[in-house]
């Protein structure tokens, strides 16, 4: 689906199901370097189980038209646009890695948009290395190497993802390398930068009003599962209503453990509240 | 984790011990289908909601792990594991392109390859234009409005041109089509055509993948560069299909629209699928594939040295020598080695390259390559019998000509068998009306 948001052409994908007013949406959010197309399996689960979907390409990502966003705040009030322009008065929110943070952002000074909140590789807060960030900044070729090793825990993950036969090291690379070559100018040190330095996340943490789920990989070497401890605890002292569930996966959650995620993501979507 | 190297990776790539049974070694899965856990399970591994295998035409976890394997080694995005190398390539051009589609192909094939694209594909609307595979010129001018694909093989058949994977790409892109590339006789070890330009290999695993020639098989990688969605070229991948739940593949899939379609169409539809069996055998050989292809290239270089300096011998058609046409290219692309089989002339007519092939003891007589036993043929023999002496000078056969693949064998003993031969071939046939060399007298 394509909308224009803040002026500019955006692209959701609807899980290959057609959008219908009346069903409850779910938004899916990509992390850095990375398009709709990482939540594909889940995606098209959900839609076709009731949900309306929309997976989105950030701006400067996939097929939607930039400028990139440099901060999470712009990124949330882009996806709070997008939700107008999709005229989606209310929506679950899923995040994976820098996109579990624009989902915690807009749930949090969103919350009437915002009914469930699912934070998958999540941290805070979410360091970016110098190493990394000078990498991505003037070796981005180095900078995709170094994060598509640390994404992943395992080179037979299986089954595999979006079918058996995919490698999905290579898969990962080249999606990276394709969304580089989309021509945003340093579009992975921008995305690292907005991660970096993110300062809120325990304030929004304290201030959401829906349930929240965190999906945290057991080997993940990026964002590990100790590193979501604080937004944990803080949800917790404010009495938000939150579980983690932890799956034996790397940072690569929805690739690498495919049906696991999918089915602690459909089971948080559609319990009751 | 960090990166794993290519000799790792032949041997751990895409397999785990058995989360059921701990196997280490890649189990058989010998099953012709899989149970459903429910209802809801089965519709969404249908559709495609879920990854899984569901009959095993379409997957089967052995398989799963040559296909994964195979992608990793060669640096793509996947993989799909076919009945043979010739299945392979139907599966690439079946799914990217129907009736009324052109290919450009070098002239420097596979005979099997050139019969499917000159006789069979046009039977069925799609034509090809064969072009020779160092004129540049040639490729850009043969591409047509409906031209959807390219293709050629790293290392051509008979003369083993190497194809300049980089030139022949860009003339690719620049017209909005992909690259196909057929790597059999370098594998991955000696040549990654994807670091090159190249959007989709294929290999006949049959031989040096597989390396032991017991097992007929293929396989096709996909390097996940190929952008459907810049072209309006290929509605096979940017508009719904409605043979498979009006999936668009190229919204679904960002890097391999074109696995997931050759997986759902062309397995299902055409099923030359890759048999469990035959995909376990084939990993051995891969397991082994650095080691291999390094016997494998030394054996080579020692017996082209042999040839070359024997009296009976007109001339040796290998890349890495600097008489043939691309040894330039040869250096820059397979530094590791320009493979193991080749041609050589032996002086004399067809009757001195048959007692050439009787004498022969160690060097086995058959229609095969890439085993690691060292095998040998006669052209005008057998692959182009029916060609007169006229045709076989057109076509650019000598008479003497000899293909020889180099198996792992003790090279002295190679060179032995070849003495044997060479020393056969010169002989002077005393039977009545034929001179010393066989020809009619």
């Amino acid at each position: 689906m394509m909308l224009e948001v803040e002026g500019a052409p955006a692209y959701a994908y609807t899980g290959g199901h057609a959008f219908e007013p009346d069903r409850p949406v779910a938004v899916f959010v990509h992390g850095a370097q990375h398009d709709h197309s990482v939540w594909a399996l889940q995606t098209r689960y959900f839609a076709h189980h009731g949900l309306n979907v929309l997976a989105v390409d950030l701006p400067g990502h996939g097929r939607s038209a930039g400028p990139a966003r440099r901060s999470i705040a712009a990124l949330a009030d882009w996806l709070v646009a997008l939700l107008d322009a999709a005229n989606i008065s209310e929506t679950m929110l899923i995040g994976h890695s820098m996109g579990s943070l624009i989902a915690l952002d807009c749930a949090a000074r969103y919350p009437l948009r915002v009914t469930r909140l699912a934070l998958l590789a999540t941290a805070f807060p979410m360091t970016v290395s110098d190493t990394l960030l000078d990498a991505a900044r003037d070796r981005e070729p180095d900078a995709i190497d170094m994060v598509n090793q640390w994404s992943h825990s395992s080179i037979a993950a299986k089954p595999s993802c979006p079918a058996p036969g995919f490698w999905l090291h290579g898969a990962n690379q080249r999606l990276m390398e394709r969304v580089a070559a989309l021509g945003e100018p340093h579009l992975f040190h921008t995305d690292f930068s907005a991660c970096n330095a993110y300062a809120e996340g325990l304030q929004r943490a304290a201030a959401l009003r829906c349930p929240v789920q965190i999906i945290a990989g057991r080997h993940d070497a990026m964002t590990p599962p100790r590193a979501s401890r604080a937004l944990t605890d803080a949800m917790k002292q404010a009495n938000v209503s939150v579980e983690t569930v932890m799956l034996d996966a790397g940072h690569a959650l929805m690739s690498e453990q495919p049906d696991a995620t999918l089915t602690a993501l459909f089971s948080f979507a559609t319990r009751r509240v | 984790m960090s990166a794993n190297r290519f000799d790792t990776l032949v041997l751990h790539a895409g397999a785990a011990p058995d989360p059921t049974t701990g196997a280490r070694a890649t189990p058989i899965y010998q099953t012709t289908s899989f149970s459903f856990r429910d209802t809801d399970h089965a519709a969404s591994l249908f559709n495609m909601e879920r990854s899984g295998h569901v009959y095993s035409r379409i997957s089967n976890p052995t398989v799963a792990v040559f296909e994964e394997r195979v992608a990793a080694l060669e640096g793509g995005v996947g993989a799909i594991g076919t009945a043979s190398g010739q299945a392979a390539l139907h599966l690439a051009i079946a799914t990217l392109m129907g009736a009324g589609s052109h290919v450009v192909a070098s002239s420097a094939l596979y005979g099997g390859s050139h019969n499917l694209l000159h006789y069979t594909m046009r039977r069925f609307g799609i034509d090809t234009t064969f072009v020779p595979p160092h004129d540049a010129d040639a490729w850009r001018a043969a591409i047509r409005p409906n031209t959807r694909l390219l293709f050629g093989e790293t290392l051509g058949n008979p003369g083993l041109d190497v194809l300049d994977i980089e030139t022949i790409a860009d003339i690719a892109h620049s017209n909005h089509v992909p690259l196909l590339v057929d790597s059999t006789f370098t594998t991955p070890y000696l040549l990654r055509p994807f670091e090159h330009g190249a959007d989709f290999v294929y290999h006949s695993a049959t031989k040096f993948l597989g390396g032991h020639g017991t097992t007929i098989g293929g396989v096709l990688a996909d390097g996940g560069t190929f952008d459907f969605t810049s072209t309006h070229l290929f509605p096979e991948f940017t508009e719904p299909y409605d043979g498979f739940h009006g999936m668009v593949f190229a919204e679904e899939s960002t890097v391999a629209p074109f696995l997931l379609r050759a997986r759902r169409e062309g397995l299902r539809d055409f099923g030359a699928c890759l048999h469990p069996q035959a995909a376990w055998q084939l990993l051995q050989g891969i397991e082994t594939l650095p080691l291999r292809m390094d016997r494998h290239v030394a054996n080579t270089r020692k017996v082209v040295e042999f040839l070359l300096a024997h009296p009976a011998v007109e001339g040796v058609a290998y890349p890495e020598l600097d008489s043939h046409r691309d040894y330039a290219l040869a250096k820059r692309l397979l530094p590791r080695g320009a493979g193991a089989v080749f041609s050589f002339d032996l002086r004399g007519d067809v009757a001195a390259a048959r007692r050439f092939i009787e004498a022969l003891t160690l060097f086995s007589h058959l229609a095969n390559v890439g085993d690691a036993r060292s095998l040998v043929i006669h052209p005008a023999s057998t692959t182009h019998f029916r060609m007169d002496a006229a045709a076989l000078a057109a076509a650019g056969i000598a008479p003497g000509r000899i293909r020889l693949s180099i198996g792992l064998e003790d090279p002295d003993d190679l060179i032995d068998d070849l003495k044997r031969g060479l020393k056969a071939s010169q002989k002077t046939v005393s039977s009545a009306g034929r001179s010393s060399d066989g020809s009619r007298a």
